[in-house]
């Protein structure tokens, strides 16, 4: 079968903001490296977990994965259809078929615009349904995302709920056009740690209800431990490591992804967790090192990791990495 | 003695709509040496818990009730001035690294004015000297004191919040949030440098936090908090082998846990409820699976049980 | 007619009631609301309640100083300052009113498109706006009403050029953050046309600074309006007018007549302070605050 998504070496540049002076004076221009040449493949039903730190560039790969921003350069592939080269009218069924869930609740609903009127306005703009219809689907949408009963829910303004039921309606909302895709940037992250549970069981019964097919954004790679089938570690704007949940928890090979897993604090006070904290903090996405782009935190960096930028590496048929490391044991075999 | 002893303190806030309970007749005490960590969601008061320490709770609130005795010394009964010192002696360190700190201002001068407001005989020299030090225990160079904020990556300007909350050798540091907006790496960094300077400052620590995994990792001592009231406080150990109220229950199961994925994220039903008109009796019935009679009537009382306590009619 | 227009009064009324229980800023609202409602309604209705014509000359003693009879006393025309105090805010009030809703007309849909649309167009637009922002208001306005001639519409014009800058600023400051809000990339995710993302989601965010900006304005316009009469840009002599009064008033101030200048001056800035009363209340009441 092939994949729903392919993803060919996507990049995305943004131009740094400069001061007028600075930019009369400096012809030349700098670009935040945000996405640097990533690969993956989406399977149909899968949900694919992009996890990394702050600066990573998930978050750009999730935006530009639902067209809202352009990549610099690169290919995707939905469904055998190229994302980046549709007219018009191809743009708005894409609308509809893939979706996106935010982060912050209370910023990704309109303060002036009533709950109801917020999920609707989906269907008013692809004109599905009469008036009618449109009010009785938001309704159903309403108790299906767990706000019973809806008509109380209904006419409510997004501050007159609680977080959580924000979100529900954030996810209520990417719903109602009954997407086959949904990118769900860190859709937990600003939910209370009660809730957080609620919310993605919710997401995860939706799935099976719809068919659907999830890119889950996330810093946390416990939840993503929880809730994904596949997963991608990225670092500075590249994949350091990808592959099935299992494989990567059960044994991470990138050095960042294996420091990345010990530095999570464990619920169990008897745990006494084995530190493998890099030194320093993320390098500038500006002007990221050079080779490998963790080398100069990297415990095990040697003379490669400097100068050459690792491939990826097959560890096994959906396991890989891009560490030198790897890259010489299979050199030697 | 105990170092902090909090007894039956209340803070109200006045609104508009009606008086908000933040911290409803809250009793802690932790001895020299031990780190409380102090866990809920948002709006369960624990952030003005901590704040009521340092007498630094919001304007319009107030504390109606209690007292906070800290080595001693009844710290609602200072002076103004003798709260300006009390705020010297006991550090506190804030969630946002970004925000609490003056952008044109050097990071030596923050430490120079902080030290010197409170230890006026302290020359300039001798106050950046002891700036130096703190710097290095902290894994900063001594040269960066001429450095502005804006030169600091997140994490090392919780370290500089850090050293400021240190700066004036206080007894017992009080941290709020201190990794909530730092990532993962860096959060760990952290925390193991905190682990360091409670053993070389012999501090006493409270960390606030929602992060069930940082007081399993960090704390001697937990308070879970629920609207307002500590529901539940004991030795940690004890509180992770068998919770014995049904919140501190549902919030150990409701975290994650990357090396039981099968025993974490179980969530607990309902929201967290409105601090404005609260359900009567004990707050969590109306999301708690154990809910039986007494629960809607009134509230529990916090009892001893298992050499901890909790508020929960199931142990009454 | 009469009935429906009651009725919107008596709907009127809880409102303000509300108003008055939301603290400092609903009582600085009402307060500023009576001043304006108080003053509009005089000049509204000064045909019926001014005691004499407000341009009759001679209906008293020359410069008589307030007094039983003439309450503000009269001036070098032996006019009733009363009725002139009533009569004299039609034009001011006209003047303001459609300054500012030339000055809303213009510079909220440019501050919206520009800014929404970004990159160059948003940068000539700024370039545009901030040249005139930088000249000194009252000058610039005095520079356009004499290029343009009498007139209350040419007046307005004139105001309306030097404030509409203030009504781009403030919307293009608060489109630049919205624009950056996770709502608007929603509704881009949902195929929201730019228009449709415009109309339904920036706007109505901004419509309460606008709100405000425009009551403060208002009191700016006033106060524009009677420095351009002042300095003799003003209507004819034969229409009562606060300003005029100033320019004479000031002449016969060496000669002791306080009254004709002091009772126009205290409308102007009364009406001034009513305006600004409800722009800053409103702005605080609008203002995103936090509950806890």
């Amino acid at each position: 079968m092939p994949p729903f998504v392919e993803v060919n070496n996507l990049t995305k540049h943004f131009p740094v903001q400069k001061g007028f002076l600075e930019a009369m004076f400096s012809g030349k221009r700098d670009f935040v490296r945000a996405v640097d040449g990533i690969s993956f493949s989406i399977k149909k039903g899968e949900t694919f977990g992009l996890v990394g730190e702050s600066g990573s560039g998930k978050t750009t790969t999730g935006r530009i994965l639902v067209r809202l921003i352009e990549p610099t350069s690169g290919e995707i592939e939905f469904d055998g259809q190229p994302v980046t080269r549709m007219n018009a009218e191809e743009a708005q069924t894409f609308r509809r078929r893939a979706q996106i869930v935010f982060q912050d609740p209370a910023a990704a609903l309109n303060p002036r615009m009533t709950v109801g009127n917020a999920i609707k306005h989906a269907l008013d703009i692809h004109g599905i349904g009469s008036d009618i219809e449109r009010r009785e689907e938001v309704l159903r949408m309403l108790k299906r995302v767990g706000l019973t009963p809806p008509d109380n829910f209904h006419n409510k303004y997004p501050h007159q709920l609680s977080g959580g039921q924000r979100q529900r309606v954030v996810i209520g909302r990417a719903m109602i056009l009954k997407p086959q895709f949904v990118v769900a940037d860190e859709p937990v992250a600003m939910v209370d740690v009660s809730i957080r549970a609620q919310i993605l069981d919710l997401m995860v019964s939706l799935k099976q209800e719809f068919g659907l097919t999830y890119v889950f954004i996330t810093h946390d790679l416990a939840t993503a431990n929880y809730f994904c089938d596949r997963i991608a570690i990225m670092y500075l704007g590249k994949i350091a490591e990808i592959g099935l949940r299992g494989e990567v928890f059960k044994s991470p090979k990138h050095p960042y992804t294996v420091a990345l897993m010990s530095a999570i604090p464990v619920p169990d006070p008897k745990h006494k967790p084995e530190r493998l904290i890099p030194r320093g903090a993320i390098p500038s996405p500006i002007t990221p090192p050079s080779g490998c782009r963790f080398h100069p935190r990297c415990p095990k960096a040697f003379n490669r990791c400097p100068n050459e930028d690792p491939g990826m590496t097959r560890i096994t048929s959906t396991h890989e990495v891009a560490c030198h490391l790897f890259d010489e044991t299979k050199a030697g075999q | 003695m105990p170092l902090l002893e909090i007894n039956s303190l209340t803070v109200d806030y006045p609104t508009r709509v009606g008086t908000v309970r933040a911290v409803d007749r809250v009793s802690i005490s932790v001895e020299k040496g031990q780190t409380l960590g102090i866990v809920g969601e948002s709006g369960c008061g624990k952030s003005t818990l901590g704040l009521a320490v340092i007498r630094l709770v919001p304007s319009p609130g107030i504390m109606t009730e209690g007292s906070i005795m800290i080595d001693g010394t009844d710290i609602m009964r200072l002076s103004n001035n003798e709260v300006r010192e009390l705020r010297g002696k006991v550090g506190f360190i804030f969630q946002d690294p970004m925000t609490s700190l003056n952008p044109v201002k050097r990071i030596g001068d923050h430490f120079v004015e902080f030290i010197r407001t409170h230890e006026k005989e302290v020359s300039r020299q001798e106050a950046l000297e002891k700036t130096g030090k703190i710097l290095e225990s902290l894994g900063i160079l001594r040269e960066r004191t001429t450095d502005y904020p804006h030169q600091f990556s997140g994490g090392m300007r919780q370290r500089v919040m850090i050293g400021l909350g240190l700066a004036l050798n206080p007894k017992l540091l009080i941290a709020d949030e201190p990794t909530t907006s730092l990532d993962v790496i860096v959060e760990a960094q952290i925390l193991e440098l905190m682990n360091k300077l409670k053993k070389d400052y012999d501090l006493t620590l409270i960390l606030i936090t929602h992060n069930i995994g940082i007081v399993a990792e960090m704390s001697d001592l937990i308070a879970v908090m629920y609207a307002g009231r500590v529901v539940e406080f004991g030795p940690t150990e004890q509180i992770f082998e068998n919770p014995l109220h049904p919140y501190t229950k549902g919030l150990l199961e409701s975290a994650p846990n990357i090396l039981h994925p099968e025993r974490s994220m179980h969530p607990i039903p309902g929201s967290p409820p409105d601090l404005i008109s609260p359900p009567p009796g004990c707050k969590f019935h109306p999301r708690c699976p154990h809910a039986f009679e007494p629960c809607p009537l009134r509230e529990p009382f916090l009892v001893m049980k298992e050499r901890r306590f909790v508020a929960c009619h199931l142990y009454d | 007619m009469q009935t429906e227009r009651g009725r919107i009064i008596v709907q009127l009324i809880p409102q303000f009631v509300r108003l008055s229980k939301r603290g400092m800023a609903g009582w600085t609202v009402l307060i500023g609301s009576v001043i304006v409602v108080a003053v509009v309604g005089m000049t509204l209705l000064a045909p019926w309640i001014a005691p004499h014509n407000p341009i009759a000359i001679n209906v008293g003693p020359i410069m008589a100083a307030p007094s039983s009879e003439f309450p503000l006393g009269t001036n070098h025309l032996g006019q009733d300052m009363l009725s002139r105090v009533i009569w004299g805010g039609s034009m001011v009030l006209q003047v303001a009113l459609i300054s500012v809703a030339m000055c809303v007309a213009v510079g909220v849909p440019i501050g919206l498109l520009a800014s929404y649309a970004g990159g160059n167009t948003d940068k000539g637009t700024s370039l545009v706006m901030d040249s005139i922002y930088a000249f000194p208001g009252l000058v610039l306005a005095i520079a356009i009403a004499a290029m343009l001639g009498r007139g209350v519409l040419n007046m307005s014009l004139a105001i309306a050029v030097v404030y509409v800058p203030s009504y781009y600023r403030i919307v293009r400051s608060q489109v630049l953050t919205i624009k950056e809000l996770s709502y608007v990339e929603a509704a881009r995710a949902l195929g929201a046309k730019s228009r449709s993302i415009i109309l339904r989601y920036v706007m109505p965010n901004v419509v309460p600074s606008v709100v405000s900006v425009a009551t403060i304005n208002f009191a700016d316009a006033i106060l524009t309006a009677a420095g351009l009469t002042f300095v003799g840009l003003g209507l004819s002599v034969a229409v009562p007018d606060w300003g005029w009064d100033l320019t004479y008033g000031r002449q016969l101030l060496p000669a002791g007549a306080w009254w004709v200048i002091a009772f126009p001056g205290l409308m102007i800035v009364l009406l001034a302070l009513g305006f600004t009363l409800i722009g800053e209340g409103l702005s605080e009441l609008w203002s995103p605050r936090l509950e806890q």
